[in-house]
């Protein structure tokens, strides 16, 4: 007689807490090992790509804050690159340090987010209460600057919408004191804390050839020792100034991902530092009257500035023909905008390559052996958002 | 960019007969190959240890109607080794079934499973050529300049049938599409009475 094999069909999600918002993951199990995975995604599939065809370049910037929602200005920075590059516009110093620090702010704002989120698919709820405390302060932040806790609609090409209001820079220095300790904090309840190493050290291996075939990007890559950031290798703005180092991990598990994500808070918090020390005076954003409308001053004035402003917002500015790909280095990994321009004043095609949508393909090879109680734990390390899988 | 400009000439040297054309814009080297190079050409741009383009960023197309060849596809390369990206692309013809890369990079899986629920475009030995981002049972290729925006099929809970049903978009008001076109340049409608003219 022989012995029949049965293996179990399990749906995981898409209302489920540890799949990080609506992912449908169905499980082939034998016992509890994973024999194959198949996510199911595009629950939140909202065609933000076909919607930017048909809307002008600077009603093209809001739908960016909606992909990654932990980390809205990040997005916005590489449509905001892409269309600065084809029509050649300069951002002023000022700008950029800005914008820089509002990307370094994303990058803590997400990877808080997703370390004290992956401690509490392990087990573990203190973290997530002490973060969300930290989040709360960067948010803080992103109101005061653009309005909006989460959908700021802040960078535009050519720099961002306004100037700093007085007194953020005082209270950002003031979160860079403090901060570290917070990360301290987070790290003694986790980095050697035994439950956590033993859900996460040596699970969801991934070496380093296959991080490259599976187009990894980010901490995902890093976590696996290539050595690659797009802050340093293609920099973009002013973080070629900027002094920073680029934590790697060694054995491409879960454990050395979230080894790496402290250590960039870290970095995030000394690069957050540095532009406060240097940030210059000036404008904002470009002074080219044909994408920055006129000052609101000039608005009760003078009847062109009126007429301008009025046909910035409502036919928008024309960009030239053109294609590029530009990509940023967002918290979870590179963020790309393949932008494809017509002449006229709204993108022909704007494809967003989003670095979550390769790191979730690699479900299956990831989980592939392991047991049912390390999905929840890949899955945390991997840093999935549904809003730019997606799209 | 010095080893841009090495490299287009290293790959036009190498694939002459496969390059169409090949152009360096925005620190970018474009190439324009025939689509049934495309293998060839990918592995040469993986494998050889002076391009080693090891990562494939994405895969996307582009749609353009009034074309003969209605199809541009689009592939993104990197190589952390020599810190270059490459925009690779090629036309196809509306129902031509293109070669599946997923033997070369496995990432291109659900890259070209998108470009199949975007596109309706087919790929050939792909291994699992399903829709990914669209509903279970959608009909139609969203991101083709005919689909509407408002699409075909709206969602709503009945709460007479106790279930979730699909009926024909209905809008109290239809998606206004503004013509802002500066009327000295000519609005769309000017454009097209000239054209007849």
């Amino acid at each position: 007689m022989t012995k029949e094999k049965k293996t179990l069909n399990l749906n995981f999600g898409p209302q489920h807490p540890a799949a990080h918002g609506v992912l449908r993951l169905i499980l082939e199990l034998d016992g509890e090992v994973v024999e194959k995975a198949d996510p199911h995604i595009g629950l939140l599939h909202r065609g933000t790509e076909k919607l930017i065809e048909h809307k002008t370049y600077s009603q093209a910037v809001p739908y960016f804050d909606r992909l990654d929602y932990v980390a809205p200005m990040n997005q916005e920075h590489a449509f905001a690159l892409a269309v600065e590059k084809i029509l050649n516009l300069e951002v002023p110093i000022r700008g950029q340090y800005i914008r820089v620090i509002f990307c370094e702010i994303g990058r803590i704002l997400s990877h808080i987010l997703n370390v004290t989120t992956q401690a509490m698919d392990v087990g573990a709820l203190t973290p997530t209460l002490w973060g969300f405390e930290e989040r709360e302060k960067l948010m803080g932040f992103y109101e005061r600057v653009s309005g909006s806790r989460l959908h700021a609609n802040y960078f535009r090409p050519g720099g961002v919408h306004q100037d700093l209001p007085r007194g953020l820079i005082e209270d950002i220095a003031k979160f860079c004191v403090d901060f570290p300790k917070i990360i301290n904090d987070l790290e003694t309840l986790l980095t050697d804390n035994r439950i956590f190493k033993q859900r996460n050290v040596d699970i969801g291996i991934v070496s380093k050839q296959d991080a490259l075939d599976y187009s990894f990007s980010g901490v995902m890559l890093r976590g696996s020792g290539v050595a690659w950031d797009l802050r340093k290798s293609q920099p973009y703005d002013c973080y070629e100034q900027l002094e920073f180092k680029i934590p790697i991990g060694k054995n491409g598990d879960c454990y050395d991902r979230y080894l790496c994500r402290i250590e960039e808070m870290r970095e995030s918090v000394n690069i957050i530092n540095q532009c406060l020390a240097k940030l210059p005076k000036g404008p904002v954003k470009t002074q080219d009257a044909k994408v920055t409308p006129p000052p609101k001053k000039e608005l009760k004035n003078s009847m062109e500035a009126l007429i301008h402003h009025f046909k910035l917002f409502t036919e928008g500015y024309r960009v030239d023909k053109d294609e590029i790909y530009t990509s940023v280095e967002a918290p979870k990994g590179e963020f790309g905008v393949y932008l494809i321009s017509d002449g006229s004043n709204k993108p022909y095609k704007c494809k967003i390559k989003a670095p979550g949508f390769s790191h979730l393909q690699a479900m299956d090879y990831l989980i592939k052996g392991h047991m049912l109680a390390d999905v929840p734990a890949v899955l945390g390390s991997m840093d999935i958002v549904f809003g730019e899988v997606d799209r | 960019m010095n080893n841009l400009l090495d490299l287009e000439k290293k790959i036009n040297s190498e694939l002459a007969t496969k390059i169409k054309s090949s152009q360096i814009n925005h620190d970018q080297l474009y190439l324009n190959i025939e689509s049934d190079s495309l293998i060839e050409v990918l592995v040469f741009l993986k494998n050889n240890s002076s391009t080693k383009f090891r990562q494939l960023v994405d895969i996307t197309a582009v749609d353009y109607p009034e074309l003969n060849q209605r199809f541009k596809l689009i592939y993104l390369l990197l190589s952390h080794d020599l810190n270059s990206r490459i925009i690779l692309s090629y036309s196809i013809n509306e129902n031509e079934v293109i070669q599946s890369i997923t033997g070369i990079f496995p990432s291109a899986n659900w890259m070209e499973r998108e470009v199949f629920d975007m596109y309706g475009i087919k790929f050939k030995d792909h291994p699992d050529l399903r829709r990914i981002l669209t509903d279970y049972n959608f009909e139609g290729f969203p991101l083709r300049k005919d689909f509407p925006l408002t699409g075909h099929n709206e969602v709503r809970y009945n709460e007479d049938e106790k279930k979730v049903v699909y009926e024909p978009v209905k809008l109290e008001q239809n998606y206004r599409n503004f013509d802002y076109e500066s009327p000295w340049e000519g609005t769309k409608y000017i454009k097209e009475i000239k054209k007849n003219d």
